[in-house]
């Protein structure tokens, strides 16, 4: 048959017929509105609009046309990645399918369905996904606010903090001392401030050797801790300084003005101080309603929120179980998700959760090590199956082995997201 | 592709033809080719597996077995005028992403020379006379395993598969790319299914497939294989 411009109309309209209803309050094709385009929410939209084949309305709310990885940044810390490279826009999920809006979500009302954006408009959902990553909490260490990122940056939302950590570092003076406030659990990335620990006494020990690192700890322990700490003193030695919680690590206030840092009593002035506080849901979630203290309760089965059916958290925001946040858990929650949510609108199948994480750190040069684990729902929570972690006292080959496999899973999985 | 061919011919020009002023040593080649064989087969009833065989390679143009689903990378190549000669295989054998940047062939290249060498020199033996290739066994490590031929039996269902390469896409490019990672696409279904179960029985070494493979059963191992071994399409 030749397409012309009568039969196409006369194909439109009995397809339209056809079409299913299942979720779609009399408005045609059912919406699902995705708010936030990191791993979780790119993966999610991507995901509902490639295997519904133009059967659901997808809608990607994200305010940066470009979207730089947090994994992988501190490698931009320590000289081994560019921030180009780290970089990624959302025009191939656009030719997916994907209706991708550049604004802020700044309502969501439940009752009526519908999320407002700082530009003014209004988007309605059969589906609403949320996938906002973390923020602050305010006060989490005394003397620090927003207002003093650009003096003491945070450097956990990556791009330009990220830009100004690195270039704090390479203006250290000769001798100077690099402080990180470690964030107490939950938090994004738990080996991530241990991995960004390695990368600035990798870039200290080649351009400024005498420098320290002082790291203070509301912890006890970390991830990776054993691997981390043989690799300080094989790599590092003598430069880094753990405060952990039993020497008073969480006992922490900072004057961003005159860069002291005051740990368990004793004032220290910093040339760079990094404080990465503790963190919460990002704002949208609880804007929305669905948070629960600083998180957002989901049921394992398909990351629909405890407080609405019709709302589902990924990633960071979401508490969820056992699963640590990381990008690799919200991109398996994000397919989880996107499954179930297809299988609600459309009617498809929709197969038992099955989720699963792997963290790799660099600790210096091909010095590369990872942790992971496999999960499954309960009625409870994410419960973890099974797990592994790289071992102290491996070889070379193997720790060089394990970091460019990690190179090639940040190839795989922003594919994985963004198409 | 045309600059990167020109630029191939010229470091052809400065080698001054290795491949074929030394001759390399065909016994030891064998032993080389153990890092080959568990994609390709060479020698009698040699077929394609995750790679295609190698009976007559010489001579041949690139990407030209039309049995064999190759890569872009390898197909442009192959349109570009690529030849397989000792010195095109010696510049592609060092490292073969410099010639085909989007191979799947999920293998770093050999730095040494001899082994280089070597390694053609033996399969040379399997194409001066491709009509009469020597009666050596078929060398692909993927026929010796012990998987039960009822598992091997099993038809996936490519559907099911589609929804479970959820967790393997995370690092494994659908696309098929390698960048660290293995390609896992296009694999002959027996092979995906002996390389998952020999991660699931622990006797093929990697904790993170060891434990993906570990919780699949033997019904979503044969789906996998289904549903990978017809992408990208």
């Amino acid at each position: 048959m030749t397409l012309n411009r009568r039969n196409f109309i006369g194909v439109a309209a009995a397809s339209a017929l056809a079409a299913p209803h299942v979720l779609a309050d009399g408005h045609g094709k059912p919406r699902v509105v995705v708010i936030g385009g990191g791993a979780g929410g790119a993966t999610a939209a991507r995901y509902i609009a490639k295997d519904s084949d133009g059967g659901v309305d997808v809608t990607l709310i994200e305010p940066s046309r470009t979207y730089f990885t947090c994994f992988f940044s501190n490698l931009y810390l320590g000289g081994f990645k560019e921030m180009g490279e780290l970089g990624h826009t959302y025009g191939k999920l656009a030719a997916a399918g994907v209706n991708v809006v550049h604004d802020w979500a700044v309502g969501v009302d439940r009752d009526a369905k519908t999320v407002t954006l700082a530009g003014g408009g209004h988007l309605g959902y059969d589906k609403l996904i949320l996938s906002p990553g973390i923020d602050f909490v305010e006060g989490a260490v005394p003397g620090w606010d927003l207002g003093a990122q650009n003096a003491m940056p945070h450097a956990y939302k990556a791009g330009s903090q990220t830009e100004l950590l690195r270039a704090q570092i390479a203006a250290m003076p000769e001798g100077g001392t690099f402080a990180m406030i470690a964030p107490p659990n939950p938090f994004r990335c738990p080996p991530g401030p241990y991995e960004r620990v390695s990368m600035v006494a990798h870039v200290l020990k080649q351009s400024n050797p005498t420098a320290k690192i002082i790291v203070a700890d509301p912890k006890p322990k970390f991830s990776k801790m054993s691997l981390f700490q043989e690799g300080w003193a094989n790599h590092y030695e003598g430069m880094i300084d753990w405060i952990g919680e039993d020497f008073g690590g969480g006992e922490v206030s900072v004057d961003p003005a005159s860069m002291i840092v005051t740990i368990d009593g004793e004032e220290t002035p910093v040339d760079v101080c990094n404080v990465i506080p503790a963190m919460k849901a990002g704002r949208i979630a609880e804007i929305a309603g669905v948070t629960d203290g600083n998180w957002a309760p989901v049921n394992a089965a398909d990351m629909s929120s405890k407080a609405d059916p019709d709302v589902y958290v990924l990633g960071d925001a979401s508490q969820q179980g056992d699963m640590p946040k990381s990008g690799f858990s919200a991109n398996s929650q994000a397919k989880v998700c996107a499954n179930a949510v297809r299988g609600a609108l459309t009617g498809s199948k929709v197969f038992p959760a099955k989720f699963s994480n792997t963290c790799w750190s660099l600790i210096a040069a091909d010095d590369g090590v990872k942790v992971g684990a496999t999960y499954e729902a309960t009625e409870e929570k994410i419960a973890k199956v099974d797990g592994f972690i790289s071992e102290t006292g491996e070889d070379s080959a193997t720790r060089k082995a394990t970091y460019e496999e990690s190179e090639g899973w940040y190839t795989g999985i922003t594919a994985d997201m963004m198409g | 592709m045309r600059w990167r061919l020109a630029a191939l011919g010229v470091a052809l020009c400065l080698a001054g033809g290795i491949g074929r002023a030394e001759s390399g040593d065909a016994e030891a080649g064998a032993v080389v080719f153990q890092k080959c064989s568990g994609c390709h087969q060479i020698g009698a009833g040699a077929e394609h597996r995750i790679g295609p065989h190698l009976n007559g390679i010489f001579g041949r143009v690139a990407a030209s077995h039309g049995d064999f689903s190759y890569s872009k990378s390898f197909q442009r190549a192959g349109a570009g005028g690529l030849e397989w000669h000792a010195e095109t295989l010696d510049v592609f054998l060092e490292n073969p992403r410099a010639i085909t940047s989007g191979t799947r062939m999920s293998f770093r290249g050999i730095k040494d020379a001899k082994d280089r060498r070597d390694l053609i020199a033996y399969m040379r033996r399997f194409s001066d006379n491709p009509a009469d290739i020597p009666e050596a066994d078929p060398t692909a490590a993927a026929t010796s395993h012990d998987v039960d031929p009822a598992i091997l039996a099993l038809v996936g269902d490519p559907d099911y598969g589609e929804y479970l390469s959820g967790e393997c896409t995370t690092c494994h490019q659908a696309e098929g790319g390698d960048d660290g990672i293995p390609s896992i696409v296009l694999w002959p279904e027996e092979d995906f299914v002996v390389a998952m179960h020999a991660y699931k029985s622990k006797t093929r070494n990697h904790p993170v497939m060891q434990m993906v493979a570990g919780r699949l059963g033997d019904e979503e191992i044969a789906a996998l294989a289904a549903y990978f071994a017809r992408l990208p399409d």
